[in-house]
């Protein structure tokens, strides 16, 4: 058997797990990294690959009608200065990666080592957490606020995801269509019989509770990938209908003046508005995390994981497969239900091009991202794939091309998530645990 | 159906494509009896335990069980989980654990057939909830001493060393309560002490009214604990009877160390 | 009858074209298990290319097949570079991760590539030099054009080649030996690493043929085309039952065909229903697609 050269790592890394054995890890490390000269020579064989590679789409710019060439030399340069010194960087960080040294890893011990030493810590945490939440729609501007309710309705239907992709293992590629469904169930109510938030919220999550039992019965018998593409097609096959379907959904045009939550009369101005429906979130979301951090830990929750790690056996625990997969698939729906009202309430106005493909990609993301099954990881997810692009409206342009750099980057550097999910431990009396030994 | 027995097998057969990898095998198990289905590699007997849990849909035969006091059921066609909840209940011969899981969790997940609580119960964690979660928790608990695992619920159970999962398989197997109970070659890869250790956990397991039907490559134990032994070469019942039977059996024999041998 | 035929070499030549690229899919998910979400970007980057080196290249006067050749030629070169580069970042420092991980670094791969092409080019539709000249002998011909034909060949003729490249070479073997059994080919001394990096050349060349034939064909592109084709292409090969290399042609084809005649005698409206209807149907009668084999566990 060749033994190649990547294999060598794994070694150092099971080495590192006791503490003692740390400095000869490190030592393993500079042994391993080849020396500097080789190290600089295959960066800039790496920058003159990638000089090849950009050549024709960064350097020449052509206009086919009006038949002009413009060479654009200067951006060789600029590749090539960049690909050798991330190469260099690249390098360094999968070395350390791999010896086991990276520095996330820690991080999030050393935090949840913190919390867990003194109660009281958690409780200040979350005391911080929740005054600042209550203050910051009169802390920042309308804007600010707006951006954040979004960010949160993101943490909602990431936490809905996660029920089915995190907990279950079922890999759902279109929850976008239970959140059109939700969307579009609030505005056609009220729209048709103005019906309103209250209202339609419960009713938006049934229907779409209903639709993915629907939809789930035929399709939970497919194997992972499978079931991937067809929620994927049913995702598109719904957009489409919504966009062609004039007299149901008023096609591509959408529907406009959808209500904003009741105001109790008030007559709330715009920005009192939005910091009530930042409070109407804030609740959701608290009330997602409870009910999902509970279901987690619960009978159905515990069914989900055994189907997610291994469906034989599952079924051997006289788990019932199809009927699990379905509570898990109508679960997550009735988040992404509670999603669409909201993004009805919150913008006024939908139209089929808010359920995209994309936006089932965004919401897998940040689960992925996140730390699948963590509801601090999706939290987390949720924020930075949210928040980065609005706060990258500097480089405005550039914005996507770093997201989609940042998803791959922390994909590379962190598999498992930015916070990896923990399983509760359960508490015994210490004469209990005195089994008898093995 | 004789109310001694809890499981009675006739006629069985299944084919995979061409190949016939149980031939109208007859089979039964007494109430409280230990007995053994052995053979080469390939014989067919986790086959055969396939078809019972229903992994596997039987082309032939009939596989009828009797749970304690209660009238005999023909199980074919049954879903897996269906059968395991009439009291049937199995462990793999490649450990299927679930590797995320604490080991506390694994056999919590194996109550999951005997409790009630459903979604609701959960989000609103109702009284009733909680207190069956504290129930299942304990009983849990009990099944992991019972196997001698009570120091290490809060590991994960792929961090477990392999003796220790083949017995956290047993014991979340006894968490669903079964009245028989399957075990697909449980001494596999041990060394003698952790055999022995095995061997009394077996006839404890029977001891409480569980009756066993064991695939086992270690001749030994198989000799030493099971009431009744059969003998399965290339999905055909060659032979079954006591162990002494068995083992003087020359077709036995023959199947295990090859026709050079026959004299 | 002249419109039935008509769709149905439409159908035909839109049904190669996803053949080409769910080929790729294919390939890929049959050896690393991983649905390669950036090979649409690899078809765009390929039709990129091909228009940049053909307009350079016509304003040195060259025109005709040399142009068609050498167009087609970088196209290949560049697409097959872009996807060996984009396993190596993007999916080999993934192999041993959780499994979805790789599939949302593809993802971002995907918007990072689209955003690229966006930045460094254009957003704007840019038009395609017609490359393939219309035959004289089809002059009369009303029901095939001559891009299509040409389509339909070159896709016949790709096909055939990596029929005999995967059945007959060394790497072939290695890669359906990788493909069954990754660990016991490695354990056998297959060099997995390399057997990967090909294959990922392998179908991004495929990407780049048809990401040229059929930009030459609809006479225009946009940094968005891959995306679309991409999850076309990959329904294609699902629907034929993934990791199966005639499941990936006939998937293509049959969507290409219901795509046209729903087109012709429905609506061009609810095209993609009537694809992705019919994914979901086929699925649900034969769970493993087309031509799939059903991987049953053993236990
Ligand atoms: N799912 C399946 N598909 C096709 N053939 C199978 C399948 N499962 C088992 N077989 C075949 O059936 C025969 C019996 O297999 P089985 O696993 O029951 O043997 P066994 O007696 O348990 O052997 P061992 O002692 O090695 O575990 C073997 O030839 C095996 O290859
Ligand atoms: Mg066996």
């Amino acid at each position: 058997m060749p033994i190649k050269h990547e294999n060598a790592p794994s070694i150092g890394k099971t080495a590192s797990c006791d503490g003692y054995s740390l400095p000869a890890s490190r030592r393993n490390l500079r042994d391993r990294l080849p020396k500097t000269g080789f190290n600089t020579l295959k960066s800039l064989g790496i920058a003159l690959w990638f000089m090849f590679l950009t050549f024709p789409i960064m350097v020449i710019k052509v206009s086919p009608l009006e038949k002009t060439i413009e060479w654009r030399w200067s951006r060789l340069v600029y590749v090539g200065a960049g690909a050798f010194s991330l190469s260099m960087l690249w390098r360094f960080l999968i070395y350390r990666m791999e010896a086991g040294t990276s520095f996330k890893k820690p991080l999030q011990e050393r935090l949840s080592l913190f919390f867990q030493r003194k109660k009281s810590r958690k409780a200040t945490a979350l005391a911080a957490a929740f005054i600042f939440a209550a203050l910051f729609p009169f802390i920042f501007s309308t804007y600010q606020t707006s951006i954040m309710i979004s960010a949160l309705m993101y943490v909602m239907l990431g936490l809905g995801l996660n029920i089915v992709v995190g907990l279950a293992g079922l890999l759902d590629l279109g929850y976008v269509a239970f959140y059109a469904a939700g969307a579009y169930c609030y505005a056609l109510l009220n729209h048709h019989f103005g019906v309103g938030f209250w209202t339609a919220l419960p009713l938006a999550g049934a229907i779409a509770a209903v639709m993915g039992i629907f939809l789930g019965f035929p399709v939970l018998r497919l194997r992972g990938d499978y079931l991937a593409i067809v929620t994927l097609g049913f995702g598109e096959i719904i957009r489409l209908v919504l966009e062609n379907w004039n007299e149901f959904s008023f096609g591509p045009s959408g529907i406009a003046g959808i209500d904003r939550p009741w105001d109790f009369g008030l007559g709330f101005t715009l920005r009192g508005h939005t910091i009530y429906l930042f409070y109407i979130v804030c609740l959701l979301v608290l009330l997602t995390m409870v009910v999902v951090s509970r279901l987690r830990n619960s009978r159905i929750g515990r069914a989900w994981i055994a189907l997610r790690e291994d469906e034989i056996a599952c079924e051997a625990m006289g788990i019932d497969k199809t009927r699990t997969k379905l509570t898990a698939f109508a679960l997550g729906a009735t988040w992404a239900g509670f999603g669409g009202c909201l993004l009805a309430a919150k913008t006024t106005f939908i139209n089929p091009a808010s359920f995209t493909f994309m936006e089932s990609a965004i919401i897998l993301s940040i689960v992925v991202l996140g730390g699948m099954g963590s509801i601090s990881g999706v939290i987390l997810g949720a924020f930075i794939l949210i928040l980065m692009p609005e706060y990258l409206r500097a480089f405005s342009e550039y914005r996507m091309l770093a997201f989609g750099a940042a998803m791959v980057i922390i994909m590379v550097f962190r598999p498992q998530g930015l916070i990896s999910a923990t399983r509760k431990r359960y508490e015994f009396p210490e004469e209990k645990r005195e089994g008898e030994k093995p | 159906m004789d109310g001694d027995q809890v499981l009675q097998v006739r006629g069985l057969t299944m084919d995979f494509g061409g190949l016939r990898a149980l031939a109208e095998v007859d089979l039964d198990v007494g109430r409280n009896e230990i007995v053994a289905l052995i053979g080469p590699n390939g014989a067919g007997k986790t086959t055969f335990f396939n078809c019972i849990t229903s992994v596997h849909d039987p082309d032939r035969g009939d596989m009828i069980i009797q749970p304690p006091g209660k009238a005999p059921q023909r199980i074919n066609g049954l879903k897996p989980n269906a059968v395991t909840e009439l009291g049937i209940a199995r462990t793999f011969q490649n450990i299927r654990l679930f590797k995320d899981m604490t080991v506390l969790e694994n056999v919590m997940v194996g109550r999951h057939c005997r409790t009630r609580a459903g979604i609701a119960g959960a989000i609103f964690s109702t009284k009733q909830a909680r207190a069956e979660e504290r129930a299942c928790m304990d009983f849990a608990f009990s099944m992991l001493a019972k196997v001698g695992l009570g120091n290490r619920a809060d590991e994960k159970a792929s961090e477990l060393p392999y003796g220790a999962q083949r017995r956290l398989e047993i014991a979340r197997a006894l968490a669903t309560e079964p009245f028989l109970l399957l075990l697909d070659e449980p001494a596999a890869g041990m060394n003698p002490s952790e055999t022995d250790e095995m061997d009394r956990l077996v006839s404890r397991i029977r001891e409480e009214g569980v009756s066993i039907l064991l695939i086992e490559h270690d001749m030994k134990l198989v000799m030493s604990i099971s009431d009744r032994i059969y003998v399965l070469d290339y999905g055909n019942l060659i032979a079954s009877g006591t162990p002494q039977e068995v083992a003087g059996n020359s077709r036995v024999i023959k199947a295990y160390l090859g026709e050079s041998f026959d004299a | 009858m002249e419109y039935f035929l008509e769709l149905f070499f439409g159908g035909l030549t839109r049904g190669s074209i996803y053949a080409l690229l769910a080929l790729g899919y294919t390939m890929v998910y049959g050896i690393i298990q991983l649905i390669n979400f950036a090979h649409g970007e690899i078809y765009m980057i390929g039709a990129f290319t091909a228009l940049i080196a053909a307009s350079a290249l016509s304003m040195l006067g060259l025109d005709g097949w040399s142009l068609l050749a050498i167009a087609g030629l970088a196209a290949v070169i560049y697409s097959a570079a872009y996807g060996f580069t984009l396993e190596k970042i993007a999916y080999k420092p993934l192999r041993k991760a959780p499994r979805l991980s790789p599939l949302i670094s593809a993802i971002g791969m995907s918007i990072f590539l689209q955003n690229y092409v966006l930045l460094a080019q254009t957003s704007d539709f840019l038009s395609f030099p017609a490359l393939i000249d219309e035959f004289p002998f089809m002059e009369d011909v009303t029901i095939i054009r001559s891009s299509e034909l040409v389509i339909i060949s070159v896709t016949a003729l790709s096909t055939a080649l990596l029929t005999i490249f995967i059945k007959f070479t060394g790497i072939g073997k290695a890669m359906r030996a990788v493909a069954q059994d990754r660990i016991m080919a490695m354990l056998l001394g297959v060099k997995v690493d390399r057997v990967i990096s090909v294959t990922f050349i392998i179908g991004s060349a495929l990407a780049a043929v048809g990401g040229v034939l059929i930009s030459s064909h609809v006479g225009q592109i946009n940094f968005y085309i891959g995306f679309i084709a991409g999850i076309k292409a990959f329904t294609a090969a699902v629907l034929g039952g993934i990791g199966s290399l005639p499941g990936a042609v006939l998937g293509g084809l049959v969507l290409g065909w219901t795509e046209s005649f729903a087109t012709g005698y429905v609506s061009s409206d609810y095209e993609d229903v009537f694809a992705f209807g019919l994914l979901v149907f086929i699925l649900i009668c034969k769970p493993s697609g087309i031509l799939g084999r059903s991987s049953a566990e053993k236990v």
